[in-house]
């Protein structure tokens, strides 16, 4: 069986590889591209841990299959800052210490900043049920929702 | 396995007549991919319908809506005027999964994997909401409850697929809720629910009413005594007691990991009561 | 004085919420963990797992999946040489079948392919003949005589005539006569608990990543609490020596107990040995819950004796714990901890395990003492109700204090159960308004803390900052307390100071990541290795300035002469002395070695507000306070971290979480979509209060805080429910179905 050939941009820079039928997103980003700042909690959409955004959409990387994103645009952790220049939500995560393990955060932040986009001011409540899908085992979710309302705060007062 | 992604109806047609047995229709994947993995499935062919014409649009149609097969759970919640029309299917496609499920999951592909305890089906159904098939034969409307019949299996002859589903026009005073009862409060697959559609006079007198419950059953269950509960009455007290007993009585659930015969039994009738409140006040136009 | 013990100083750098030093990798998604280890030429490692709970293993035909094309090496229990009865014999029995599988999961076979895929299919090509056993997956009826037996040689002596053979620990704590304190009392409760298993559940699988050369080298990247153990383990399963085999601890994606020992390294080391090529492995989720270590489920009896005024006269407490098919000690910590929290005359407390056809329990964070806990908790707030006494000042008038002879043996010294109960009475929450449907539960929690064996390495580097080397998994931030300590100790700035954890060729041994030990004992050592620098430093001082070595002396990061008779010399900084090092002997380090003693227990008290819904048994946590004793809080942010993780990983216990065994043995909900932890809108906000109550056994008064935040839930929420719908539920997880149960029960 021949692999299937996908072309993509992925953090905004064009991306191609090769997969197989039922190689999902998460397979490609972490072993064929090696961008391993998704991760794989479950492999079945309970976690959140693999989450990206495709064409906008925050979805889990690990129910999409590779060969759907033929000319999508994703966004995955490892474009979130801009070179040096953290994302809000990291510099907020660092100061809040919203991770101990850490193995939630990529997912947990790209979800956030999906939601920021859609809802900039956000309740606690609303970023609370948006970030249901995203398991955090470690913090008990206080300081991550703290991260995230601060965050909030400081991109709404730089528009 | 190999993956195709027709761009029309009759393509996609062709494709799953041509491999009857081994092909399926990939939407939004949340059930798919899942029991891919798990090895429940082995599909030969897996044909994506989110690149057909016309199947990620949410239409009207004769005052109802016309939903595309590929519309996913997030575009229906942030459809407008489906909020307006039919809060209760609204509410309970946005209820499936979690923000990054709703990215992708379509109601068509809660319909078709049949799962009991599928959120947007007993919605769907409560609405009255037809599916319309396509297939080697072309196409055909089909009530929405006619298509699961079994835990994991439709209705729907080899060959076919659904490609929309109307949500039809309402009138005035009417209006639908769906509750359901999970033990976290969010990323659980319901216990029990229960859709209620209704329509009021202008007295506040029920008119008419359509009751529906999930995960008590193989199969969605619409609850004609349910519904005559309600009839005739204001939703007082006595009503809806008459109400969770008809929900009772109609259900025949089981015992498993989610929950107990005696629990579902019970619970249901609850999310029926509340939920016929809440349609109730929304047909009132008094909450939305 | 010795320098090890606690002294009073005002804190530079400690206690400040200082950015941690792998943060930035972190929020980038460039921390490597275990399943982002690549090797070159690396293989994909599969189990195939034994789909029934209790089976001998007849045949395994593995010549098809060694046939198919892609396929590297096929590993078996017949592989590995068998070793001498022990732990090492039972954790390889544990990570692959021998004779029999004991458990729905269990490995039995294991392959090594060029991909994912064909890895696959090959597991699918072994065929493997069962015969299958009747099988046991719960306390009682395992405990029965006609119960199947799990495994045979393992019962204690002690265990009584009417306990099957599946019955293997027996441990037996406290003083006093017990039954004379019983007469003394004006109420007698005893009651029955029982708590489901749960699992840690960290959101990294396990994953691995092993090489073996054919000189009999060995290098393994994974994901553990402790690559010593790791090392330990795997060199004598793989009879090896350990110093050809060097382990790496890549960053951890949770643990909580769970990593503390292995599942999958031995057999990727083995797969790799064959194969001649590295050889990855990484768990699914379903074989996380199936086949790692989750806790014990446990049935106790508790009976306590009170007086009309509170003071409890006698506690007797019979635990029952399951942790699975091989025994395992912790009933031990169960029946040690179950009265901890308590100045008691009289005090019994037994402990026994039981075998059962489940996964080897591993570590849970204070393994043992959260059910024996809740069940002491519960019965010592009925008692209140009965009497009408307020639950908090019971517990005062009972707290242990110093000078304590604890139910477990030991006299305690200065501890915080006392103030962290008066801080708890103090706090708006204990007295806030409830509404109908709502209650109010109060829990006090204990866990011991350890020590242990402790290398740590602290370079002083030619430009003046510092590089300390430690060999302990950071699973919270404790690289940035190690910085920390070691800049308070040496007077420089945290960010002069960069900690990193090495691998186990690189340094002295260090214990498992458990116990809550790191930010004391690593700390501890990294005090003492920061004081030898400092000595070096004195030292080198003394020679440029050819004084007597004592007449140097360190304050706030400069040398200086002792005083007015030593010597005239302008202070040195450590960058200047570290400058001049070559010139004076070369590079300065200063290092330490310790099995640390006087951890300090840690005492906590939690207060829950919840509501049900008395129509659907659905329980809302409303309101939450953690009050836990830290000695010192190293960094504030870390603390509460620790004290808002584990109140939420047992609110989950309390209400949702739980493994569930169907009538075949099998595990029923080996996902995350079934088996419940909290998410983000399941909770409140959880808040904390610190105290500080030194502990002697450490120059800076650190106690460990890990571990004990998740013991008072338990009892918490339960206490909270029997208020919440009038009635007391005896059981864990309380789920929605059981709540609505008691609440119809209780209406009759
Ligand atoms: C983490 C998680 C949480 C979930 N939570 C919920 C929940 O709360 N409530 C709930 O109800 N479900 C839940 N689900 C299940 C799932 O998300 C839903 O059933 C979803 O609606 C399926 O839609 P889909 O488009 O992803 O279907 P797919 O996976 O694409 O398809 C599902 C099935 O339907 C068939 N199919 C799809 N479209 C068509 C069509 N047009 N014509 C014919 N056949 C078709 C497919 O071949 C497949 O067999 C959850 C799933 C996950 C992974
Ligand atoms: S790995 Fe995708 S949701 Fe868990
Ligand atoms: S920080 Fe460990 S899972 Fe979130």
């Amino acid at each position: 069986m021949s692999k299937i050939h996908v072309t993509t941009t992925i953090n905004n820079d064009p991306a191609e590889f090769l997969c197989e039928a039922e190689d999902t997103l998460l397979d490609v980003l972490r072993d064929t591209l090696r961008l391993s700042g998704a991760k794989e909690g479950c492999g079945s959409g309970d976690c959140g841990a693999c989450s990206v955004t495709l064409d906008g959409r925050l979805v889990c990387a690990c129910l999409v299959l590779a060969a759907e994103v033929e000319g999508a645009k994703i966004d995955t952790i490892e474009g979130m800052s801009d070179g040096e220049n953290l994302h809000i939500l990291q510099k907020k995560f660092l100061e809040h210490a919203a991770l101990q393990c850490g193995i939630c955060t990529p997912g947990i932040l790209v979800a956030s900043k999906a939601l920021l986009k859609k809802n900039p001011d956000p309740t606690e409540s609303e970023v609370r049920l948006w970030l249901a899908g995203n398991l955090c085992r470690c913090t008990g979710y206080d300081k991550i929702i703290n991260a995230v309302m601060d965050a909030a705060a400081e991109m709404r007062g730089l528009e | 396995m190999r993956y195709t992604a027709p761009s029309t109806t009759a393509e996609a047609v062709n494709l799953l007549a041509s491999n009857p047995d081994g092909a399926r229709i990939l939407a939004g994947g949340t059930d798919l991919l899942v029991q891919l993995r798990a090895g429940i499935i082995a599909p030969e062919l897996l044909i994506d319908i989110k690149h057909i014409n016309g199947l990620r649009d949410i239409v009207a149609e004769d005052g109802g809506l016309r939903i595309g097969a590929a519309v996913s759970g997030a575009e229906l919640g942030e459809h407008e005027a489906a909020r307006a029309l039919w809060p209760g299917v609204v509410e309970a496609a946005e209820l499936i999964g979690s923000t990054q499920v709703q990215g992708r999951c379509t109601i068509v592909g809660n319909l078709c994997n049949a799962s009991p305890a599928a959120d947007s089906v007993p919605a769907m159904v409560a609405a009255g909401a037809i599916a319309r098939v396509i297939g080697p034969n072309g196409s055909r409307d089909c009530a929405v409850g006619e298509i699961p019949v079994a835990p994991g299996r439709n209705s729907l002859a080899p060959g076919e697929f659904i490609t929309s589903i109307l949500l039809p026009a309402r009138v005035e005073h009417a209006s639908d809720a769906y509750l359901r009862f999970i033990p976290r409060t969010e990323m659980d697959i319901a216990v029990c629910s229960a859709g209620v559609s209704l329509k009021l006079d202008k007295s506040g007198i029920c008119v008419a009413a359509r009751v529906a419950l999930g995960a008590v059953a193989p199969t969605v269950l619409l609850v004609e005594e349910a519904a005559d509960a309600l009839i005739g009455t204001t939703l007082d007290e006595a009503a809806l007691a008459d109400l969770a007993n008809a929900c009772a009585q109609a259900s025949a659930p089981i015992d498993d990991k989610r929950g107990t015969v005696e629990f579902r039994t019970e619970v249901v009738g609850v999310l029926a009561k509340r939920a016929a409140l809440i349609a109730k006040a929304r047909a009132l136009g008094e909450t939305s | 004085m010795s320098l090890d013990e606690f002294q009073k100083r005002d804190f530079k750098v400690v206690g400040q919420r200082v950015e941690r030093p792998d943060g930035i990798d972190k929020v980038t998604g460039r921390a490597m963990y275990g399943a982002d280890a690549y090797a070159t030429g690396m293989l994909v490692g599969k189990m195939l797992r034994s789909p029934h709970a209790h089976a001998i293993i007849k045949s395994i035909d593995t010549s098809a999946a060694e046939a198919l094309a892609g396929v590297k090496a096929v590993v078996t229990a017949a592989d590995f040489a068998p070793l001498e009865a022990g732990d090492a014999h039972n954790v390889l029995d544990a990570c692959i079948a021998r004779k029999k599988a004991l458990y729905d999961g269990h490995a039995v076979a294991a392959v090594a392919a060029t991909s994912e895929k064909i890895a696959k299919a090959a597991v699918k090509l072994i065929e493997v003949e069962y015969e299958i056993l009747p099988h046991v997956t719960e306390i009682e009826d395992a405990l029965k005589l006609d119960a199947p037996i799990v495994q045979e040689g393992f019962r204690n002596k002690k265990i009584p005539a009417d306990m099957s053979d599946n019955a293997s620990n027996y441990y037996q704590f406290g003083h006093g006569d017990v039954d004379a304190g019983f007469e003394r009392a004006d109420l007698v409760i005893e009651r029955k608990f029982r708590t489901a298993a749960t699992h840690q559940g960290y959101i990294e699988p396990h994953a691995c990543l092993a090489s073996m050369g054919p000189d009999g080298k060995g290098d393994l990247w994974c994901c553990t609490q402790g690559q010593y153990y790791v090392r330990a383990l795997c060199a004598q399963i793989m009879a090896m020596p350990e110093s050809q085999l060097r382990v790496t601890a890549s960053e951890i994606g949770g643990g909580f107990g769970g990593k503390t020992t292995i599942f999958i390294e031995p057999i990727a080391l083995k797969l790799s040995q064959k194969s001649g090529r590295p050889v990855k492995i990484v768990m699914s989720r379903e074989e996380v819950f199936k086949a790692s270590g989750p806790t014990v489920s446990s049935v106790t009896d508790v009976k306590i004796g009170m007086t009309k005024d509170g003071r409890i006269t006698a506690g007797d407490a019979y635990l029952r714990y399951q942790g699975g098919a091989f025994p395992n000690i912790t009933c031990y910590l169960g029946a040690q901890s179950a009265f901890a929290a308590y100045d008691l005359e009289a005090v019994r407390t037994v402990g026994i395990n039981v075998l059962t056809n489940r996964p080897k329990q591993a570590a849970y964070r204070a393994p043992g003492a959260p059910m024996a806990i809740y069940a002491v908790e519960s019965v010592v707030d009925e008692m209140c109700q009965e009497l009408g006494l307020d639950p908090l000042e019971v517990r005062l008038l009972n707290a242990a204090k110093k000078g304590t002879k604890s139910s477990y043996g030991p006299t305690f010294d200065d501890i915080g159960l006392v103030a962290t109960l008066e801080a708890a009475k103090a706090h708006p929450h204990y007295c806030a308004p409830l509404g109908p449907n709502q209650g109010r539960g109060l829990s006090c929690g204990f866990w011991f803390n350890f020590g242990g064996n402790t290398s740590v390495s602290l370079n002083i580097n030619f430009d003046g900052t510092v590089g300390v080397t430690e060999g302990n998994p950071d699973i919270g931030g404790s690289r940035a307390s190690i910085s920390m300590m070691a800049a308070e100790e040496l007077g420089i700035p945290y960010d002069k100071v960069r900690t990193i954890v090495t691998d186990t060729n690189s340094l002295g041994h260090n214990d498992v990541t458990d116990g809550s030990r790191v930010t004391f004992a690593v700390g501890l050592a990294t005090i003492k290795a920061a004081r030898a620098a400092i000595r070096e430093m004195c030292n080198r001082c003394a020679k440029l300035w050819d004084i007597d070595e004592d007449a140097v002396v360190w304050k706030d990061g400069f040398a200086k002469p002792a005083g007015p008779n030593a010597g005239d010399y302008e202070p040195m900084s450590l960058a200047e002395i570290a400058a001049k090092s070559p010139n004076t002997g070369g590079p300065i380090a200063g290092h330490f070695e310790v099995n640390a003693d006087g951890a300090g227990v840690s005492f906590g008290v939690h207060l829950c507000d919840i509501e049900v819904d008395p129509e659907t048994g659905f329980t809302k946590v409303l309101r939450y306070t953690v009050f836990q004793d830290a000695g010192k809080a190293v960094h504030p942010d870390y603390v509460e971290g620790q004290m808002q993780g584990g109140a939420a990983q047992g609110i989950g216990w309390a209400l949702n979480e739980e493994y569930i065994y169907g009538a075949d043995g099998r595990l029923q909900n080996a996902g995350f979509l079934d088996y419940r932890v909290p998410v983000a809108s399941d909770l409140p906000k959880i808040d904390t209060v610190i105290l500080e109550i030194p502990n002697p056994g450490h120059p800076y008064g650190v106690r460990g805080v890990g571990e004990t935040p998740i013991v008072p839930p338990l009892a918490a929420v339960s206490n909270a429910m029997a208020q919440a719908i009038g009635t007391r539920m005896f059981e864990l997880p309380m789920s929605p179905p059981k709540v609505l149960k008691a609440i119809k029960a209780a209406r009759g």
